[in-house]
């Protein structure tokens, strides 16, 4: 029997439900550590004057106060954000400008508290709009898709068109906030620097910071069993990992280092705020002679990320004339990065809301008119789809969700004190795939063990890896002891872009058929094993030229409370072609997971800007509202099996991230039906809905 | 502000922790998350916002749930402390801790320890007869968890991965009011232990 496809649990789910499992922050006895806490800036621009460290050092239990004084130097690796404490130059309000360190927590957080810090403030502009003055091109998008791209005659077929639209859709700044707050422990041993980081890639972080200390990758051994939640915002180092390590240097001890929640939103990186223009224009059987998407984000004057917001654009619907755009403003802001789906996620509520409104227009049923704009290969790479079932996810959803029934009016269905509507929106993400290494060892003793450095950050890697291990080596998954998250195993991708398994289940089935042949010439096995270590660059580059992408379709209920505008969400649908699925237990966790996030960003989430503090006002979870348990309802997801042999060995297309593309087009959608109000900007909060919702029945 | 402070007062406070009798003494500043976390190790509670705004730290006192992160330890002399290191007896498995391994009711992990203990305190609280915002009948003797009430009493639990579509009928399950009969459950892996990268590597 085949160990993919078993819902097997989570290898570690013991040690997570009885606390045993140890994050970044909690692996070492305070004894032996330092505390390190971060103080940041309250100007948005300008220069730091003075910090009154002497006052500070005075204080019982402060070891040393790190600022721009005193700081190792660091290399610039092209990341402005890392390169902390090395200039009293501000950028945004929030950056570090100095750490604390103690003796214990509280008395590193009250002298954190009591640094004087004074500064000279300069001008600042923090609002990015789609008419800011300074809007530029960048060369490309994230992470290196082309900035624009022209097919045909856009304009022409649009004023040709019987039906078309053109709106501006919004997604405010989200913050990724998963539950552990980046954290960091570091030790210098000599030359070599020892990290337990709260990250979704150890091998990108001991290469990242190796080239900020000046020191090879192999220098730096990075550690991460455990992690709290990611989605993006561990993907890359963050301030928090050079500031532990600049603290353990100085004091040649040992420091932790944690953000608080507050710190989340300045420094962990955050998804941008968006503006789309679509523009869509049909025939008279609702097919499309034109899709226009132009996209708007910001991003620091410290590292350029440019959200390739209208890339899923490219790939969606059949049209001759097409054209997209990503135009960029450099602000005074902390820099926005990835969060789930980047790009994805905030162009496909406008590419989604667009058609919906679209169909609305022409009069054809949302399903029909995506139906009808099918296209049978990639309609920009010009290339075939290595699989594409979008039709067969919207057919299956439709089926579970009841479409049938439906009354295409609007506010046609009022019940008392609500409005009840419904909606859907198509869900897709691109399947990928980066080189990877991994380690087996066959034992004496009939075990087998691996090593990946693969990150868990709450998907399940651990255990679909040994999965898949099982299945490349003809053994039971019990047979394998699997170790992740460490950076002295061999280089692995990062937890991101809903890579992972792919990536290095690559690398696990490659080295595991290796070490079967080695096996088959029937040599003994030494004490030390049998060992077979393999990397993927040659098959990853070797790839044929195809268009790879998961499908999906989410269909939602919305009540709408007549009296406040409240939007409730009594059940969502969600089916999903995404080729094999490794763990269905796992994976039904991931979808529903990435919906809920989806929930949070159509009804709850938002950057609420300051524009005269220079900041986003709201710092923790008591004004930023995350879903809470009493949110969600009733979610029900399915996936459709999808053979797709151009994919990796396994041939998994990746689920990390398409759960949440499309979640809150869906629910926009519902809303304008069961309202007849179309917002376009999210969050779809009480106060854009109650000036205009229909009476009470 | 100026940096002026010089004492630092401490106290001496004795708990009951997880069973037995603990004396410590402790910063006046400390919070009771901290004391766990720094001061004695048990690092099951988690700090994920230190506000009282997510409940990653949620611990029982005196059988209540509190946020360790909202208490000072300093108040709690005499106090009876459960955490999550202290919930399961022996080897056995507290029947949430089960019932969250059984439905798969957490992804990272991070907030589970807190939403464990959360759910031991409602259900207790449920049997004892306390309303909650969705109760209907204010007077019953007890109150019969279903899902409404399950996701009211539990929202102080905030769950990034977005695990709460599971949590509740984890919660159910080990309420004992569950509806499903829990034949269509995936079988539990035995836990193995993960040996270390010295080994793997060769």
């Amino acid at each position: 029997m085949s160990a993919i496809g078993a819902s097997l649990a989570r290898i570690e789910g013991i040690e997570k439900v009885t606390g045993a499992a140890d994050y970044a922050y909690e692996t070492t006895a305070e004894q032996e550590t330092l505390y390190g806490w971060v103080v940041q800036s309250s100007i948005v621009t300008g220069r730091i004057l003075d910090i009154g460290v002497d006052a500070v050092l005075a204080l019982p239990g402060v070891v040393e106060v790190v600022t721009w004084r005193n700081a190792p130097h660091l290399e610039d690796t092209g990341d402005g954000e890392l390169n902390v404490l090395q200039h009293a130059i501000i950028s945004y309000r929030g950056q570090p400008v100095a750490v604390v360190i103690a003796e214990t927590l509280e008395t590193a957080r009250e002298a954190a508290n009591v640094l004087e810090v004074s500064y000279s403030a300069g001008e600042s502009d923090v609002l990015m709009s789609p008419d800011h003055l300074r809007l530029y091109a960048p060369d490309k998008v994230n992470p290196a898709f082309e900035t624009d791209s022209v097919i045909g005659e856009v304009d022409v077929a649009l004023a040709d068109a019987v039906t078309s639209i053109d709106h501006s859709y919004s997604t405010p700044a989200l913050f990724n906030n998963p539950m552990e707050p980046h954290a960091t422990t570091a030790e210098w041993q000599g030359g070599r620097l020892e990290l337990v980081d709260s990250t979704q890639g150890s091998s990108v972080t001991a290469e990242q910071i190796g080239a900020l200390f000046g020191i090879p990758g192999e220098a730096v051994h990075v550690r991460a069993e455990h992690v709290g939640g990611g989605f993006g915002s561990k993907g890359s180092p963050r301030p928090n990992v050079p500031l532990a390590a600049i603290a353990a240097k100085i004091t040649g001890r040992r420091v932790k280092l944690a953000y608080t929640r507050q710190m989340m939103s300045s420094l962990a990186g955050y998804r941008t705020p968006t503006v789309s223009r679509m523009r869509l224009g049909a025939d008279a059987d609702g097919r499309l002679t034109a899709i226009s998407h132009e996209a708007f984000s910001q991003t620091s004057t410290l590292f350029e990320f440019a959200e390739q917001t209208a890339e899923a654009t490219r790939h969606m619907y059949a049209a001759p004339n097409r054209r997209t755009t990503h135009r960029l403003v450099a602000l005074d802001v902390p820099t926005p990065r990835w969060m789930r789906a980047p790009g994805e996620c905030p162009g496909m509520y406008a590419l989604e809301s667009a058609m919906d409104e679209l169909a609305a227009a022409a009069g054809i049923d949302p399903i029909e008119l995506r139906r009808r704009n099918e296209p049978e290969r990639d309609p920009e790479l010009d290339v075939p789809y290595s699989s594409r079932d979008l039709i067969g996810c919207m057919e299956r959803g439709a089926e579970l969700f009841g479409w049938a029934e439906r009354d295409p009016r609007p506010a046609a269905h009022i019940d008392g004190r609500w409005a009840i509507g419904t909606g859907m929106a198509a869900s897709t993400y691109p399947a990928m795939a980066q080189p990877s290494g991994a380690v087996v060892t066959a034992m004496p003793d009939g075990r087998y063990r691996l090593g990946i450095n693969a990150t868990d950050i709450g998907t399940g890697s651990r255990t679909v890896m040994r999965q898949i291990a099982a299945d490349a080596l003809d053994v039971e998954p019990e047979a394998i002891d699997i170790r992740i998250a460490d950076s002295n195993l061999p280089k692995a991708s990062v937890a991101g872009g809903s890579s992972g398994t792919a990536s290095w289940g690559w690398a696990v089935t490659k080295a595991c058929r290796e070490l079967r042949i080695s096996l088959q010439t029937g040599m003994t096995i030494p004490p030390d094993g049998i060992t077979v270590t393999a990397t993927t660059d040659a098959e990853i580059a070797a790839q044929e030229e195809l268009s790879r992408h998961a499908f999906g379709a989410q269909f939602v209920e919305v009540r709408v409370d007549l009296d406040s505008g409240e939007v409730v969400v009594p059940r969502m649908v969600g089916v999903f072609a995404a080729g094999r699925i490794m763990n269905p237990r796992l994976a039904r966790s991931q979808f529903i997971g990435a919906m809920t996030m989806g929930l949070g960003m159509a009804l709850h989430e938002v950057g609420e800007l300051d524009t005269v503090l220079g900041d986003y006002a709201n710092h923790d979870f008591a004004t930023y509202h995350i879903p809470a348990c009493a949110d969600v309802k009733d979610i029900r997801v399915e996936w459709l099996d999808e053979e797709d042999t151009h994919l990796s060995p396994m041939g998994g297309k990746g689920i990390g991230e398409i759960g949440i593309v499309g979640a809150a087009a869906a629910v926009a959608n519902a809303v304008a039906h069961a309202t007849g109000i179309r917002v376009r900007d999210l969050p779809i909060q009480p106060d854009k809905l109650i000036a205009d919702l229909p009476a009470r029945f | 502000m100026a940096a002026t402070r010089i004492e630092v007062p401490r106290s001496a406070i004795a708990i009951t922790l997880n069973g037995e009798r603990t004396a410590v003494e402790v910063d006046n500043r400390t919070s009771l998350l901290d004391l766990l976390r720094e001061q004695l190790g048990l690092t099951g509670a988690k700090k994920g916002c230190d506000h009282g705004q997510c409940g990653a730290c949620t611990v029982l006192v005196d059988s209540r749930r509190v946020n360790a992160c909202l208490t000072l330890a300093v108040t709690l002399d005499g106090a009876e402390i459960h955490t999550i290191e202290g919930l399961s007896d022996g080897g056995e498995l507290h029947p949430v801790q089960r019932a969250f391994l059984e439905r798969d009711a957490f992804q990272c992990g991070y907030c589970t320890p807190g939403q464990i203990c959360s759910a031991v305190g409602a259900i207790r609280e449920a049997k004892d007869g306390w309303p909650s915002h969705v109760t209907e009948d204010l007077s019953a003797a007890a109150v019969v968890l279903d899902d409404e009430e399950v996701r009211e009493r539990m929202s102080g639990n905030l769950c990034r991965c977005g695990a709460y579509a599971n949590i509740v009928p984890a919660v159910l399950d080990a309420a004992g009011e569950g509806s499903d009969d829990g034949t269509d459950l995936p079988r539990r892996e035995e836990f193995h232990p993960i040996p270390s990268v010295e080994e793997v590597a060769g």
